[in-house]
């Protein structure tokens, strides 16, 4: 029971940590003078860097789901309906949260590592020393930039899996390369585009709050560096699916669904 | 003159754990103050909180007139600027080049147009005064570990501090190595004219750089003399020291 409530414990004062974090996050990200150089800077590191994992993943995820669902679809005669199905399955969830746990494991380890790295090699603190708010250049500026790359990947691995999709459909069958795309297109709206792109941003924000607040607080050398890494990852790619339950439930209370 | 760094009663808990009790001292212009003491004795966090990285839990710190718990940030950092810090682990950013490492500090205390006209000049100086200018384009991972303490140093040296706060600069160097940065130590502080508060516990380095030793026990000062008078002490907790 004691190790229950040690647990619980525990669990409520880091929900705590990472709020006051997120506070300040924001407190400190409309003060005045950007670190507008490092932002570019971690936009190529968090964006152009994971575009290859992320494109990757997302052409054999439409494969497979092509794939994958062929059959069940031919068995009630509906294989006509296979590009409008995966590129809205793709979409809609499938492509923006497996791209969101692909970063998570990615930038939420490699932010968790590097700043839990520099903590304990005290690179913070002679930041803080040279008269710069590491606070400003490290976590704002790569908060920010999962907070706007994640979308952009997400929406790359849309285009790239339904690519992939496209070549699943030609494997077994034969479908024009402009049919299977007025197909995709007819099926797609914007009620399916924007939900989708609007859950990318959170998922975004969490992953790089997270991996920031887990690697900025790292203690106990080396050690710590590597718990710091591994419990980024957890606790992003948690949270994913957490908001994305959340959208879910918001997109089906507006109506999108 | 007045000393360029007052500490006074200064207290210092982490939990339970009293690291500095009541410690006051001294830091004359112009002076090599060095802080003697065991390991965990609470030097490192003296000098953490003279700087603000760590605040003080009572007492009172006065850095180059003006009182350190009183500032904002904004003020903080502006007399941050005059006061250079060598960390022990050198502290390098990893994944920048000697140069970035050295121009770093500028871009908070320089305007652009400073910048573009002298930093490339003010790094080249810096350098030379450590003798390794031949590494600018360089990454601390290519460098030996007392390449790596002298960029430091140099990293240290480029906003011309008056005051220059080490933390243990020769740990985990050879003997040779260790002599020739104390050395290099007392060569910057005749060039820059800075006070220093030097923490160590590597006798050699004490004897070449020392103008005074504060010897810091169970979180007092225990012992306040020229490094030769301690040397000479019969002192049992003083005599541990120079066994």
């Amino acid at each position: 029971m004691k190790y229950f409530i040690g647990l619980n414990n525990e669990f409520l004062t880091e929900v705590g940590e990472i709020y006051q974090f997120t506070r300040r996050f924001f407190r400190e990200f409309f003060k005045p003078k950007q670190e507008f150089d490092e932002f570019l800077h971690q936009c190529f590191w968090v964006g152009y860097k994971t575009l290859p994992l992320v494109g990757l993943t997302a052409f054999i995820m439409g494969l497979v789901l092509t794939i994958q669902s062929r059959p069940t679809l031919v068995e009630f005669g509906a294989q006509s309906m296979l590009p409008a199905m995966v590129s809205v399955s793709l979409v809609r969830e499938i492509s923006p949260v497996i791209t969101a746990l692909i970063c998570a494991g990615k930038i939420g380890s490699g932010m968790g590592a590097e700043l839990g790295s520099m903590r304990v090699t005290e690179q913070i603190d002679a930041m803080e020393v040279s008269g710069t708010n590491p606070f400003k250049y490290l976590i704002v500026t790569r908060v920010v930039a999962t907070t706007v790359m994640l979308p952009l990947l997400s929406n790359l691995s849309n285009a790239i899996a339904i690519y992939g999709g496209y070549l699943g459909v030609n494997i077994r069958g034969h479908v024009s390369w402009h049919l299977y795309w007025t197909q995709v297109f007819d099926a797609l709206s914007y009620g399916d585009l924007i939900p989708s792109l609007i859950k990318t941003f959170f998922f975004g924000f969490a992953i790089g709050i997270i991996g920031c607040y887990k690697g900025y607080n790292s203690k106990k050398g080396t050690e710590g560096v590597g718990r710091s890494a591994t419990s980024a990852v957890v606790v992003a790619s948690l949270l994913v699916f957490v908001i994305d339950l959340i959208a879910v439930q918001i997109t089906d209370l507006l109506g999108f669904t | 003159m007045d000393p360029v760094v007052k500490v006074e009663n200064v207290n210092k808990s982490f939990g339970d754990n009293h690291v500095l009790r009541n410690f006051s001292l001294e830091l004359e212009p112009g002076e090599n103050l060095v802080i003697l003491g065991k390991s965990g004795s609470g030097k490192s966090v003296l000098i953490k909180c003279i700087i603000n990285l760590m605040p003080a839990d009572t007492g009172k710190i006065i850095v180059l007139d003006q009182s350190i718990q009183d500032m904002d940030q904004e003020e903080l950092d502006i007399l941050r600027a005059k006061v250079g810090f060598l960390f022990q682990s050198n502290a390098l950013y990893d994944s920048m080049t000697v140069r970035e490492n050295l121009e770093f500090p500028l871009r908070r205390h320089w305007s652009k147009e400073e910048r573009e006209r002298g930093s490339e000049m003010a790094v080249l100086e810096a350098l030379e005064d450590v003798g390794l200018a031949h590494t600018i384009d360089m990454m601390p991972a290519e460098l030996s570990g007392g390449m790596r303490k002298r960029i430091a140093l140099a990293r240290t040296l480029i906003l011309k501090p008056t005051i220059i706060l080490y933390d243990e600069p020769t740990t985990g160097l050879d003997p040779v190595t260790a002599r020739e940065i104390s050395n290099l130590m007392i060569e910057v502080q005749k060039k820059y004219n800075a006070s220093s508060i030097i923490i160590s516990h590597d006798m050699n380095c004490i004897n070449i750089t020392s103008n005074r030793v504060i010897m810091l026990i169970e979180g007092r000062c225990y012992a306040n003399d020229t490094f030769n008078n301690l040397k000479k002490s019969t002192d049992p907790k003083i005599r541990e020291f120079f066994a």
